[in-house]
């Protein structure tokens, strides 16, 4: 393929392909716990990380990082502690944490960094450095996963039971937040908030239709993502247009065909 | 000594007290049957007996101990209808959850998991549906697996909640039986609205609806149900062979 001589279409490709990865492993358990508002709130409090580094002068995705990490593990307490429903908390979660945000960068002097670019993201000008660190996220998320997995897979399937043989619940429950919280952050920059969560949710869901195996819907959502990205960046490449919103537009496309082929 | 005992236990959620004042004692080799209408704290209470529900007040006791320590020896087997159907799952490998117990962190399960996960689904005649997907199967069949998975994990108590709500007769019949084949050793509550399923099996009946009518036996007193459902009861034993409620008095 003559297109792959770009060094930026290389890039975008890779960083497609570890984006896919990462939102396989976690998109696939937050989709069968049917936690993909959860994910929506977490990413969505990372922008609010974002402007707190904007306004102090670091590096955003460090404080969105430390964020994140924070509000996702608050939030975990809090619904133990609080008698609130989980998706309220989300939703409070989620717009504190979108006008954390703004209220810091927009308290920040002089040259601000455009923050469109956290929402939607640029697979196309994904530094080599990122990749890296990209590549550590899904090497980390593999083996924890792999660690965890049958603890993970019965947290999810049964809580209760998972409790009553034994299993700590708490502690498994937090690995996975923190599993979320990461893998949020650290692909916003290269993607933005909207494309991690059509890659966690969209990947995940269509994949539902081919196998009854977690493992293998894992691994399935995988291709679908890197299929997703493949499309939408030729397309986003050929007709000139913004790359993630295609990707995004792209999967969403697919999801629906699929469903109706799957009705008829 | 007392598998179970729960000693002037409320609960309290939201303001709303769901269980009032339990004093509630089940014996090693009991089979206790407890009834009661729905949203009358019967959940709730297995799941104080299994340390998943804190009480505001009052002592829970399993083989002595507190719930959570007590949990190793409890199987439990929930109600089938509050699973997520789509869950992508096979039926060998929610049964092998059973087998988690005791077993670390960062270790797959062994080929002796494996052995007892198919002994058990072999005892609940369910074998040949092993590689099944858990949400394809009918209401007693998951009933069934659920059952195999709780015994896979060797409990000297097991708690069952509505085991046959969503199972025609005969099945409920069989699954029965079944429960009578298990029973060698094992202490057995369990929960349901449906009287008729208790008389036949169980040995001791108690009536809960917040508050608890229990007085060891196996009769059913018409004033206990009457408390119980707010109401006279109809009750109308169908076929059943043995006595429920006591001869009437002079």
């Amino acid at each position: 393929m003559s297109l792959l001589q770009y060094e930026f279409l290389r890039n975008a490709l890779l960083a497609g392909f570890l984006v896919s990865v990462a939102c396989a492993i976690v998109g696939t358990l937050i989709v069968v716990r049917r936690m993909v508002f959860l994910a929506g709130g977490i990413a969505h409090v990372a922008f609010g990380g974002v402007g707190i580094g904007v306004f102090l002068g670091i590096d955003p995705i460090r404080s969105a990082l430390v964020f994140t990490v924070l509000s996702a593990l608050g939030m975990g307490l809090a619904l133990e502690r609080l008698e609130i429903s989980e998706d309220s908390a989300i939703g409070i979660l989620w717009a504190i944490g979108m006008a954390i945000g703004a209220l810091f960068v927009g308290l920040t002097p002089g040259y601000v960094p455009d923050l469109m670019g956290y929402l939607f993201g640029n697979i196309l000008m994904v530094p080599t450095g990122e990749l890296a660190v990209m590549a550590l996220l899904d090497l980390g998320l593999f083996a924890v996963t792999l660690s965890f997995w049958k603890e993970l897979v019965a947290v999810s399937f049964d809580p209760e039971f998972a409790w009553v043989v034994g299993v700590r619940t708490k502690l498994i429950n937090t690995v996975f937040l923190l599993m979320i919280a990461t893998s949020c952050v650290m692909l916003i920059r290269a993607v933005g908030i909207v494309l991690v969560l059509a890659l966690i949710t969209i990947p995940a869901v269509s994949s539902r239709h081919f196998t009854k195996s977690l493992g293998w819907m894992m691994f399935i959502s995988g291709l679908f993502g890197l299929g997703f990205v493949m499309v939408g960046l030729y397309l986003s490449f050929l007709f000139d247009i913004p790359s993630g919103a295609t990707i995004v537009l792209v999967a969403g496309l697919a999801f629906l065909l699929l469903e109706g082929f799957k009705k008829s | 000594m007392n598998v179970v005992e729960l000693k002037g236990v409320w609960v309290e959620r939201e303001g709303q007290t769901i269980l009032e004042d339990i004093n509630f004692s089940v014996q090693e080799g009991d089979f206790v049957g407890i009834i009661g209408p729905n949203g009358g704290g019967k959940t709730t209470l297995l799941k104080v007996i299994l340390g998943l529900v804190k009480p505001s007040r009052g002592d829970v006791l399993v083989f002595g101990k507190e719930p959570e320590e007590g949990r190793h020896l409890v199987g439990y087997v929930p109600q089938e209808r509050i699973f997520d159907r789509d869950f992508p799952l096979r039926v060998i490998d929610v049964v092998l959850m059973g087998r988690l117990r005791g077993k670390g962190m960062f270790r797959p399960y062994s080929r002796e998991d494996m052995q007892k996960a198919l002994e058990a689904l072999e005892l609940v005649e369910m074998s040949h549906l092993k590689d099944r997907q858990i949400g394809s199967l009918s209401g007693g069949e998951l009933q069934r697996v659920l059952i195999a998975r709780a015994l896979v994990s060797e409990p000297k108590l097991l708690l069952l909640d509505e085991p046959t709500a969503n199972v025609d007769l005969p099945v409920e019949t069989e699954f029965f039986e079944l429960l009578e084949g298990l029973r060698k050793g094992i202490t057995i509550i369990l929960v349901t609205h449906d009287i008729g399923v208790l008389s036949t099996y169980v040995e001791k009946i108690a009536c809960l609806n917040r508050k608890m009518y229990y007085h060891g036996t196996k009769e059913i007193r018409p004033e206990d149900l009457e408390a119980v459902y707010g109401c006279p009861v109809d009750l109308i034993a169908h076929g059943v062979p043995h006595r429920v409620f006591r001869e009437h008095r002079p």
